[in-house]
Parts: structure tokens; sequence; C-alpha cells
């Protein structure tokens, strides 16, 4: 069923009783061409473009909890193209493109906003860094507008610009940075990858992978056996078990990083406001609630909440930053887990088992990279090579000591 | 989260600093082949449940640590200085 503006209307006045499930739940078939383990965003992106791009049939999704239940469910939907190395910049670039012809690609309302990004700076030194991050952005064909404090000003009246911790020296604007609705960007996919036949099985956990000379053959699952040509894991979160039952150990950690959402509030802040010496940033989601957070809580964890040391340290830096929001209440806390790598970089490559395929390791910034991960991700299934805007995201760059260390902090998987 | 310093005893996860694995205690000798130096430096285990791993108490007594404690639920099972565990082992 193709949605559009007329048919909301003719199903509203008849009852809205037109409206049909939008993917089917069909029952795994004994074999496939291609299994994607893991039904969050990357996964169902994947099999959309392994299916559109390279007309591939007889793929399945396999979930083992329900279609983006996991982490693309459990972020604060930013998405922007801002990074300056070469590897991540390309990339980031493409997705960002990606984003902006989804709706149409998908038929599908993601509610993306580019409603402008800005990061703030604080220092001399911070500022030379800002232009040269915003130069290799515009290099790269993006676009980036570096602000002095009246230039902030402007856009930003109500941040406290007298506080003496962390003066406000300007800022670096990337107008088409913004936000998406992030369970609509899987179920989009999921309509979409299931238009073109691929079955995406739901409540079903894999148990284990099978190899034989070097080889994958197929999964176990909890709904049985399945073989298969290709597999691919893309369970970032959980990528350190899945990848156990292939005998892989991975350059991961897994952390928490939580997230707030305050109670609706008129329109209040129209951007998505970064202050990184505070570890802090907010956007105001389209229901009105303010959506913010701050850092890691820096210890390997599991649990899907924070501690609360660091729910205060957000809080504080939050009014130090923009004592307005003082009054707001805050409705609700959560924590995602963060695949971190040593670099703060993600992973799209083969393994070292053939047909076996990896997509991981994308830290904190997996949400905007949804589209041009799938894109990279099928065209490496599909034809054996790296996509060129993901060549450098190497399983053994660690190893071979290509980092992509896009923040320099240095190789432990805590400082990204 | 509260971890029981040997030393200094029951204090706030905000006076420690976390490295990571325990992994870390097993540096390869000089001349290791690169493939130790990754595994040391890179790869982990990373498991969803116990776990043991290196803590510094970076705002009481500057002692390492060892603390052996669930991934999963935040629980704390036993902390050690990283010293003792260091020669116990050699």
């Amino acid at each position: 069923m193709r949605y559009s503006g007329l048919r909301v209307i003719q199903q509203g006045l008849t009852g809205n009783r037109g409206w049909k499930p939008v993917w089917r739940s069909p029952e795994p078939k004994p074999e496939y061409d291609i299994i994607i383990i893991g039904g969050g965003g990357h996964g169902l992106s994947t099999a959309f473009y392994l299916a559109k791009n390279h007309g591939l049939k007889n793929i399945a999704v396999l979930e083992k909890g329900y279609l983006g239940g996991g982490n693309v469910g459990r972020n604060t939907t930013i998405v922007r193209a801002n990074y300056f190395l070469q590897g991540n910049s390309e990339f980031y670039s493409h997705s960002l493109k990606l984003w902006e012809g989804l709706e149409d690609e998908l038929n599908y309302n993601i509610m993306h906003s580019q409603r402008g990004l800005i990061n703030l700076f604080h220092s001399d030194g911070q500022r030379d860094a800002f232009v040269r991050r915003g130069n290799a952005m515009i290099n790269q064909g993006d676009d980036a507008i570096l602000l002095d404090r009246e230039g902030v000003r402007a856009h930003l009246p109500y941040l406290d610009y007298e506080q003496t911790r962390f003066p406000i020296y300007g800022g670096l604007y990337h107008p088409r940075g913004g936000t998406a609705r992030h369970d609509a960007v899987a179920w989009g996919y999921a309509r979409g990858a299931d238009a073109r036949g691929v079955d995406l099985i739901q409540q079903c956990e894999v148990t284990g992978i099978d190899v034989q000379n070097g080889k994958v053959t197929g999964v176990q699952t909890t709904r049985g056996a399945i073989r298969a040509k290709k597999v691919a894991m893309i369970t970032a979160g959980r990528s350190g078990q899945v990848a156990a039952m292939a005998g892989l150990r991975l350059p991961v950690e897994s952390h928490v990083l939580q997230a707030f959402v305050t109670e609706g509030l008129k329109p209040v802040i129209d951007h998505v406001v970064s202050f990184g010496m505070g570890h802090f940033y907010i956007s105001q989601s389209d229901k009105g609630g303010l959506v913010f957070g701050g850092d890691l809580d820096f210890h390997a964890s599991y649990a899907q909440r924070g501690n609360l040391p660091m729910a205060e340290h957000v809080m504080e830096a939050g009014m130090t930053l923009m004592p307005m929001i003082g009054r707001a209440k805050v409705l609700r806390s959560w924590g995602g887990i963060m695949d971190m790598t040593p670099d703060g970089s993600p992973i799209i490559d083969k393994t070292p088992i053939e047909g076996l395929f990896i997509d991981c390791g994308w830290n904190y910034g997996g949400f905007k990279a949804v589209p041009a991960s799938g894109w990279a991700m099928a065209h490496l299934m599909a034809t054996g090579q790296p996509h060129e805007t993901a060549a450098k995201f190497r399983l053994n760059r660690f190893a071979t000591g290509h980092l992509l260390d896009e923040e320099g902090t240095g190789s432990q998987h805590n400082l990204h | 989260m509260r971890l029981n310093c040997p030393l200094c005893g029951e204090r706030d996860r905000r006076e420690f600093y976390y490295m990571g694995h325990a992994d870390y205690l097993n540096r390869p000798s000089e001349g290791a082949a690169p493939d130790a130096w990754d595994a040391y430096l890179h790869l982990r285990d990373n498991p969803a449940g116990l776990t043991r791993d290196l803590w510094f108490h970076e705002m009481g007594c500057s002692a390492w640590l060892v603390v052996e404690r669930n991934t999963v639920t935040h629980e704390i099972l036993s902390t050690t200085l990283a010293t003792d565990v260091k020669e116990a082992g050699e």
C-alpha cells in the first residue's frame, strides 16, 4: 500500500478500517542465500539495500526480540555529517545525503528535520580545532559555518553567556544536521525490505553459527536450524556474544550511555546544541520533550540503565549552559549499550570465516549511520568488495595500526 | 555503585577511574609477536555477566584494584589490590 496525504484523508473519512499490517510474519524457511542476524536499523537497512540495489532475493532478517527494539529505539535521534578524518568524513557525508532522500525512497514519514546543529567552543584552541573541522566538512562537500559569540547568540539567545567556567566563544553551525524519528526509520526500512521479498523473522534468537572448513554454512536458532550461504552479524550492543558463536574475539567493549527526556513543552529549543566541554547535548522532540544526554558511564556494562553520578553530571552541565530548562521535569531516562572500539570508529568488513560478515562497533554514532551502513554492508556482501565510502572500516585495522581516532583520545575502549 | 577499596573501605564510584578489563595486567613480554600486542590492547571477551576489570582509586589511596563484578546487574563481587593479584600470579 502506497502512503499519501490523500490516503490519510480517505482512511480518516472511512473509519481507518483499510490499513493493513506493513510487513508479513513468515515462518523461517530451511535455507536462505543471505541471513542477517539482527533486526535493528543497520540490519534492516542492509536487507533493504541488498534487495533494492543488488536485486537479491531469498534474504532473511532474524531478530531475537521485535524489530527496532534495540539501540535504534534507544538513542537521541541526531543526524549529522561533521566528521574530520578521511575514512569517516566521506561515509557520514554519504549517509546524510541518503537521509535527505529517505522519505521519498521509503515512502514513509521518518520526520527527518534538518533544524541545524551547533557545536559550541570555549577557548581559542578549541575554535582553531573547529575551524579545521569546518574546513574538512566543506572540503567533503557538506556545510559548516563558523559563528562567533554574537552569531551564536542570534541563534541561541537563551544560553548563559555570563558563565565563567566555560565562557562561550562561538560555535560551529552545521545547518543540514538535525534529527529524525528513530522508530520510524526502522519501520520504514522493514516495510521496504518486506515489500521486496525479505523475510523478517521476529522472536527468533540465533544460538549458534555453523562453520565447516572455515566457511559459514548456516545458523542455529530458537526456531530451528537455517542454512545460508552468507551470514551477516549486525548486532551492535551484543556483537561480542554473537561473534563468540563463530569463535571470534572482537576489538569491542560494551558501555552504557544514558539519555533523558523531559515532559512535553512548547517549542523552546529550535536546534541541536552540543556543549562538549560540559558533556551535554540537547534537542527538542516534535512532541515537545527535551531530549538530552552526555557521556558514557565509563565502565563496561550491559545494563540498559545508568548510574546516578552520570545523571547528576549531565543535569549539572545542562544547568550550566541553559539555566532556563531547570524547571522542566525529567520524565524518564534510559541507557543504550554501545559497542566501543579502541579508536571510536565502526567496523564493516568480512571476517576470517568465508561467507561471514560483520557490521559493529558503532560507539555512540550508530543512528545517523543507519542508511550508509546498510548501503555499504549490502555492497560488501553482494560484490565482495568494500564500498568506497566505508573502505577504512576494517576489522584488522587495530592490528595493522590504521586507526581512525576521530577525537585523538588514544587506544582505550572507553575514551571515545 | 560503590566499590570496597581494600585500603579505604566502601567508597562511591565517583572516586574511581575505570581503565578496562584485567587483560591489561597480562602485558606481553618484550619481543612478543604483534598478534599478542593486538590481543592485549584491543581484543576483549566482553562478557555479559561476570567480568574482572582494573580500577584506580584516583580520589583516594591511589591504589590500582582488580574488581570482580557483574556487567548486567552492576553487582560488585570482590575487590583486590592489583599488586596482590600480580604477585599471586608470579
